[in-house]
Formats: C-alpha cells, structure tokens, sequence
C-alpha cells in the first residue's frame, strides 16, 4: 500500500524537474490555481471558508441589525419601498428569507465544511497518517474548484427573481412545495445548481479521504493508533459519502418539479411535500454531525496536547463517533415531528434521538478525563477546546429536551430550536475550528501568532455569542417563531440583547483577523513544535511550515 | 409581486383536491354526520359575514363592539408573549400543562443539572490540574469501571426521561370524541377556518397598523388601544371554540405548507397542502379569553404576518358565535337563550352552573 503512495509521489515529484529538491514550489498559477499539494489546496479551502465566513457572518450582522427593534428598519433601506406599493414591501419580506436562506447555506456548505474537511483535514490527515499527500491530488484540486463556482451560483441567485423578488427565499431545507410552485424564476434554480456542485464536491473528497486513510498509512499506522482527528474524518466523510447522494436526489426531484412537470412533491399529481423532507433530513441529520465530528477530532488533539497527557479512553472516542455517525442515520425525523406523523413513529425518532445523547456524553466526560491529572496550560487553542466542551454540552442538552416528540411541539420553529443549534454549531463547530486554527496556525504559516490577541479574541468571542444565543432560548420559549422579518413588541427585549451580543462577537472577529495578518507580517518564527511533549502527532515532527512534500522516506510508527 | 390569493393553475388544483378531501374526511367525522355537508361554495358565501343575526355581531363595516363574542379584549400577558419572559407561556389545556410541567421541573431541572456538573468538573479540573498545581501530568488512559458508569448513568437519565415523555406522546394522540371540527386551511398569507358542522366559514387576516402605507382607505386597522391584540399578532377575525369541549383541527393547506401554531395550547401541526394532518385540543372550562399564535413554518415572503387567533368562550357563546356567524347549530335555536343541556352529542358536563360565572370573566376580559 505504501509503495503506491510512493510512487504516486514520485510521479508527482518528478514532473517537476530536481529528484533531490522536496521544498521546489511551482510558480505562482500553477501552484495555486492547478494545485495537487494537499497543503496547499488546504490553504485555498481555509481561504475560501474565511471568505464565506465573512459574507455570511456579514448576513447575521443584516439579520440581527433588522431583529434589533420591532418594526421593519433595514430590509426596507436595501429594498427601498415605493409609495404605498404592497409589492415592493413583499421584495423586502422576501428579501429576508433571502437572508436567511443565505446565511444558512454558505455556512454550512462554504464555511464549516470548507473549513474542517476541506481545510484542516486536506492540511492534517496526510501529516498525521504520515503519508506524502493525498491519494488522489487532481481530484483534491477539483474539490476546491467545484466550490468556487458553487459558492457564486448561490451569490449569483440573489440576482435573479425567485417569486416574491430577488434571490432564493426558501430557507437552508429548500422545502417543497415553497421551493417549487412557491418560487418562480430561476434564483431557486441557481441554488439548486450551487448545492449540486458543491455536494459533488464533498463527494469527491470523501472518496479521497477514505482511499487516504485506508491505503496511505504510514507502516506501524494501524487503524487503532490513528490520531483522532483522522477517525473523526474517516467518519466524518462516510457520512459525506452515503448522505450528499440522497440530497443529490431530492433537489434533482426539486428541479424537474419546477421545470419538467414532474410531481414528486405535489400532491395534486400524487406526490407528497413530506417526501421531500424525508429525503432532505436524511442528509441533512448526519450533516450536522458532519459539521461537528472534525470538531469534536480537533478537540481531542488540542485537549491531549496542553494537558500532556494521551486522550482518555482512545477506543471509546473512535467508537462513540462511530456510534454517532450510525445512529446519526436513523433519526432524521426528528426535524419533522410537527409534520403531522403518527405516534409509533414519533416514539420511535423521540427515542432514536436520545439515544445520541450516550457516545456524546462519553466524548464529553473522556476530555474531561483526559484532563484530569494532567499538567494543563491555557494556550489559546487550549481556551476554545475548553469553551467547545462546556458549550457544547449546553447546546446538547438543549437537544434532548427537543428530543421529546411531546414537548417538541411547542419549541418546534421557534427561536428555541435556533439557540440549540446554534450552541452546538456557532459555538461547537465554529469554537473547534478557532481552537484548530490557533492550534495548527505555528505549522501551517511557521509563524507563531500573537498569545495575547488569541485569549482576548476567545474571552470577547466567548462572551459575545452567549450573548447572542442565550437569550434565544427565552425567545422561542416565549413564543416566537424561526424566519421571522419582524415581532411582536414583547419580544423586543432579548431580541435586543442579542444584537448587542453580536456587536460584542465582531470584536472579537476583528482581533483575530489583526491577529492574523500582525502575525503573518511580523509573527515569531515557529519552531517545528511550539506545544510541547504533549504534541505527538506526526505533523509535529516536521519543520513549521513543513516542506512542499514531506516523507519522502516514510516515517515508521511503532 | 403575489396577489393576496394566488391564482396561478397548481394553486388552484391543489385547492380543488384538498376540498375534495376535506368532504370526505367531514362525511368521516362523527359529530359531522348529521349535518349536511358544506358545499366548497361556502367559503365565497360567507366571505362577507352574514349580518342576519340578531345578536351584537356586526357586519364588516359595522364597527366593532369590544368584548362581545368574537371581539374579547385579551388579557395582557395571557396568551401571547411576556415582555422579557424567561419561560414558556402559561398552559390553558390540561395536556400542555402536563408538558409544561414535563419541561419546567423534569426536563430543565436534569438538563441544569447536567449542565452544572460538567461545567463544575470543567473548573475544578482546570484548578486542580494546571501546571502550577501539577507539574508532572499522570499517563492515566483507561478506567474501565468509570467509563461502564459515564455509559449507563446517562441511559438511565434517558430512561427516565424518556418514559414520562412517551406517555406523554400517547396522551396526546389520545383525543376523546370530538364536540366540535374546526378544518384550518393555511394560504399565503392568511388562514381560512371553517366549521364544517355548523356551515361556517371566513379568512383570518392580519391587522394591519393604524398608519400603515399599505391599508386602503375605509381599511380596518389594528385598535390602538390593544383590544384586537398585540401587533402582529391579531387578526380581523377569530377562530371561536368553546371551552372545555374536544375541539377537534383538521389542517391542511392549499398552497406551499405552513404550521398552524398557539403556543398556550402547547399545539403546532404543520398545514400541509394535499394532506389533512389532525390534531385536538380541550381548553380547560375555566380558560376562556384570546390566544395568539403565529405561522410556524417558513411560507414565504409575508411568513411573519398571518397570526393565529383562537378565541375560546364559554359553550353558549360559542351557540351564539356560530349562530351570529350565519351557521345553523343542529338541534337548538340559536337566538333563544338555550338552556345548558340541550347539547346534542353527549356533552362531558352538563347543566353545570359554569356558564353564568363564565360570561362574567369573559365581560370583564
């Protein structure tokens, strides 16, 4: 297996011209626009996610701007209003769920995924198995290259009509029949097209992963002495693989529903709008485990890192995200307890769902453990890594009290339901990918960044977004719903709380991208291991940044 | 750019074939059997109400008289969100009581608790193991004892969730008889109830705001004073059920899908179009007034502004409503004052003293 690994890298290698120099860089276009270096087509994914991040974080700074006070103050100053037309007044309603469906997509598809799989996983799964790259490097470079245009298709949507006015309204789930006879014109389309593309691109990933890290293991690497960062991305693309295709499917049966006469999901032509959700939660339950599982990897590497000490019940954290990823398949219909199902099936998903609750309580307790009689030191990294525990069990539990079919009823589409999972991905997902960034930073750039800047973007960041979403839970339990422009008066109070906790986070946003470029320009160089004897994963071995290939003699794992 | 109803062909269609399953399912009901079935035109028929009763009810035009039935004033904070509240509203049924209790003191309780031991161990570890505290780290990795207990421990908190929450669910897919059907149907952006029993039918609209640039001249608007309801949240006609009767939903919709929702009755079912979901509730005797809800799934541009208003009065009230409202109640006549028992299915309470303390609390609502 290795010797297909290396000869590959030969092949590779010798394209360009010397045998011995391993640091030759190919010049600017050709490194970065027809890259086969996982590292570098890494970097092109972090860049893009940060990018993405940036425009959808912009969105929710739109949304909370809007949601600050009752009353329309916003929408109407972007969709200016004519005098007394009803019409224009629809464009700026429909311009909100725009927003949303925005905000939605590009930070699912364009900046966690990008970020964790495509960016961290491309940099670290070959360093850590010890393999020179990926298996398929060509195939790498059109991963990334499918997102690009994916990530304009939706930009570009919200130029074109979708019924009520400019750009897809239909939210992230796409649901028919909104999405269908609910949406003329062809913004809809474009972001069909968008998630087509940039699921076919997850798709290819994941075969590159998989192939990756069953056949390019370094020798000695077996299964079970991979660090969990890679599990958690061998699982993590599994779910890729066998969930994207089913969306693939339902937004095709979306497409020729809006323009082939079909009727899948119209029931005046016998098809059924709950079908559609039923396909659509069958991605879209394992994909909020895909969005967190690489974070939940990156959190055992950081955790056993500044603790000094091994991760706490290896096996058990392989296997509780196996666990997780396969019962992650069987309770999607959880999303739809309101969709009017019958009770055998409620008690069912109600106690799927819980179910789940075990091998994340094992995740939890076993970085608490790892912890535990360890020397721990508070490096930024180390700050998030704690953060993502703590907060991440909030969000969590807040998940097994909407576990309960009964009970879910009344938080079902309401605010409640948006401050669980954005505790468990805007404060788990994004908290695991700022720990990693900080983490990996040193090895990525050989520059280490500035210690003070990343605890004060944490702390600020920290306070920020409980801000933001604590409040929520008291919203939706008072009663207001999801993908609203505009609320009650009574509602004013948290709604307003929130939006000074956003303007808290983008201070905290802001002294990371200092952080960032200050460190980039005039950071310390980074030794090859800044963390210490509890770092001892293979990347660490390398120089910071590591050469444009590395192991050319495969390291030996005993 | 929609009209207020959409006319476009599917539209159309859809509406036809959820008529079509509408009678059937009206013909199924068992309080429906007796009265004759309402034709699809009723829905254009009533459109206007029908300013043949005698009572105080009055025709569109008319202006309104606030607090008489159809038109309570609701109670501030009862029904609708609480300025600043921390928790869900307050329950006026006996099964969201039942689930508020669930939540309040089972679920918030174990889900705080949870959460405080992590974070308690979180800290304590953090003190206890930092490198000042700690400098040689231990190379512990495995407890299997520990690890079996952080296993089942959880199970059995989910166990212990789970079987109240699973009874939970079996009691409210447990609906008694219904006393009365109301079929809610969502349209972009209004709702449409009809009483297929009684041969009413009317579009629920929101109110808009006095001042508004989009209200038409002679327009009704919101009053002022709150006496329709807060903003947003009240509409220019209401659903009327009695209380402490089985009422009985049945929801569908006739356009994209929507979700009709009244958090104090602890319900939410999605509308969707070619399908007739079902749900019930059984407002307690006592509970009379307004409650609000809104649309609860995402149905496009107008989603936030097509409140739900379900006015629940005493049983004569009700008599009264449907009689002002054009329908025909089976048995009784309307206008004479019935006397309580004269129900016509076999009505749970009979001729308890309630409606005279009744109509007392709602007059002063």
């Amino acid at each position: 297996m290795s010797t297909t690994a290396d000869s590959l890298y030969l092949k590779g290698h010798e394209a360009h011209d010397a045998h011995h120099d391993a640091d030759h860089k190919p010049g600017f276009f050709v490194r970065w626009f027809m890259s086969t270096n996982h590292k570098d087509i890494g970097t092109l994914y972090l860049i893009f996610a940060i990018v993405a991040g940036i425009i959808g974080g912009g969105i929710s700074g739109i949304m909370r701007w809007e949601l600050a006070h009752p009353g329309i103050q916003v929408l109407n100053m972007m969709w200016p209003i004519g005098a007394g037309a009803g019409a224009t007044l629809d464009e700026a309603y429909h311009h909100w769920n725009v927003l949303i469906t925005a905000h939605g997509l590009i930070m699912v598809f364009f900046m966690v995924m990008p970020a964790m799989i495509g960016g961290f996983g491309n940099w670290f799964v070959p360093l850590m198995i010890g393999a020179p790259d990926m298996a398929f490097p060509r195939m790498n470079n059109i991963s990334f290259w499918l997102l690009v245009p994916a990530f304009l298709l939706l930009l570009g949507s919200t130029f074109v009509s979708g019924g009520s006015g400019y750009g897809a309204g239909t939210g992230w789930t796409v649901y028919a029949p909104l999405s269908t006879s609910g949406s003329q014109g062809p913004a809809v389309d474009m972001a069909i097209f968008s998630l087509h593309l940039a699921g076919a691109s997850s798709i290819l990933g994941a075969i590159n992963f998989i192939t990756t890290i069953f056949n390019m293991r370094a020798p000695g690497m077996t299964l079970h002495k991979m660090p969990l960062f890679v599990w958690s991305i061998l699982v993590t693309v599994f779910l890729l693989l066998l969930a994207l295709p089913v969306l693939a499917g339902a937004i095709t049966m979306l497409l020729t529903d809006r323009n082939f006469g079909t009727t899948f999901f119209d029931a005046s032509g016998g098809g059924n709008v709950v079908l559609y959700q039923h396909l659509f939660w069958f991605f879209g339950h394992p994909e909020v485990y895909i969005m967190i599982l690489p974070g939940f990897g990156m959190v055992s590497q950081i955790v056993a890192t500044f603790s000094r000490k091994p991760v706490f019940g290896y096996l058990g954290m392989a296997y509780a995200m196996v666990a997780i990823g396969v019962v992650g398949f069987v309770v999607w219909a959880h999303h739809m307890f309101t969709t009017g199902m019958n009770v055998n099936e409620k008690m069912y998903f109600t106690a799927a769902t819980m179910v789940i609750a075990v091998p994340t309580g094992v995740k939890i307790f076993s970085w608490i453990a790892t912890m535990w009689g360890g020397s721990i030191t508070f490096e930024t990294p180390m700050l998030w890594a704690i953060g993502f525990i703590f907060l991440f069990t909030v969000g969590g539990v807040t998940g097994v009290v909407l576990a309960n079919g009964g009970v879910d009823n009344y938080m079902h589409d309401t605010y409640y339901v948006v401050a669980h999972f954005h505790y468990v991905l805007s404060l788990g997902a994004v908290f695991a990918i700022f720990g990693g960034f900080y983490y990996w930073f040193p090895k990525m750039s050989g520059k280490m960044y500035n210690e003070f800047l990343g605890k004060l973007h944490f702390f600020i960041m920290f306070i920020g977004v409980n801000v933001i979403f604590f409040p929520m839970h008291f919203l939706g339990l008072d009663g207001m719903p999801r993908r609203i422009p505009d609320y009650t008066p009574a509602l004013e109070k948290w709604n307003q709380v929130a939006t000074v906790g956003y303007m808290i986070t983008i201070v905290g946003v802001a002294i990371f991208f200092v952080n960032i470029l200050w460190s980039l320009a005039a950071g310390k160089k980074a030794p090859d291991n800044p963390w210490g004897e509890g770092a001892t994963t293979l990347e660490w071995t390398l120089s910071s940044p590591p050469p444009f290939h590395q192991f050319s003699t495969l390291p030996k794992i005993d | 750019m929609f009209p207020p109803n959409p006319t476009h062909a599917t539209g159309v269609q859809m509406r036809l074939i959820g008529w079509a399953i509408a009678l059937a399912a009206a013909g199924l009901t068992p309080a429906a059997a007796q009265s004759p079935a309402s034709a699809p035109g009723t829905t254009a028929a009533t459109a206007a109400p029908a300013a043949t009763a005698a009572a105080a009810a009055p025709a569109a035009a008319a202006p309104i008289v606030y607090g008489s039935v159809g038109h309570a004033i609701p109670k501030e904070g009862v029904g609708m969100p609480v300025p600043g509240a921390y928790g869900i509203q307050t329950q006026v049924t006996p099964l969201g009581e039942r689930a508020a209790h669930f939540h309040n003191f089972w679920l918030m309780w174990t889900i705080t608790l949870i959460s405080a031991f992590v974070l308690a161990l979180l800290v304590w570890t953090i003190f206890r193991y930092r490198r000042g505290a700690n400098p040689t780290p231990s190379r512990n990795s495995h407890n299997t004892v520990i690890e079996v207990i952080w296993t089942l421990v959880p199970v059995l908190i989910l166990l212990a969730i789970a079987l109240p929450s699973i009874s939970l669910l079996r009691a409210q897919y447990s609906p008694p008889p219904a006393d009365v059907t109301v079929k809610v149907t969502g349209h972009q952006w209004y709702w449409t109830y009809e009483y297929p029993d009684y041969g009413v039918s009317f579009d629920s609209n929101i109110l808009k705001e006095k001042g508004d640039p989009t209200l038409k001249p002679g327009d009704r608007f919101r009053d002022p004073a709150g006496r329709d309801g807060p903003p947003l949240l009240a509409a220019d006609e209401r659903m009327v059920i009695p209380a402490g009767k089985v009422v009985k939903f049945i929801i569908t919709a006739d356009d994209v899908i929507h979700s009709f929702a009244v958090p104090a009755f602890w319900t939410k079912l999605d509308a969707n179009p070619g399908q007739l979901n079902e749900t019930w509730v059984k407002v307690d005797a006592d509970k009379t007034g307004v409650y609000f809800g809104q649309c609860s799934e995402l149905c496009g541009a107008r989603h936030a502004f097509m409140p739900i208003n379900v006015e629940v009065v005493t049983p004569d009230q009700f008599k009264q409503w449907i009689a002002s409202k054009g329908g025909t109640l089976p048995g009784a006549k309307p206008a004479a004052t019935p006397a309580a028992a004269v129900t016509p299915a076999a009505a749970p309470q009979p001729a308890t003293p309630q409606p005279a303390t009744n109509q007392a609390a709602t007059a002063q609502n």
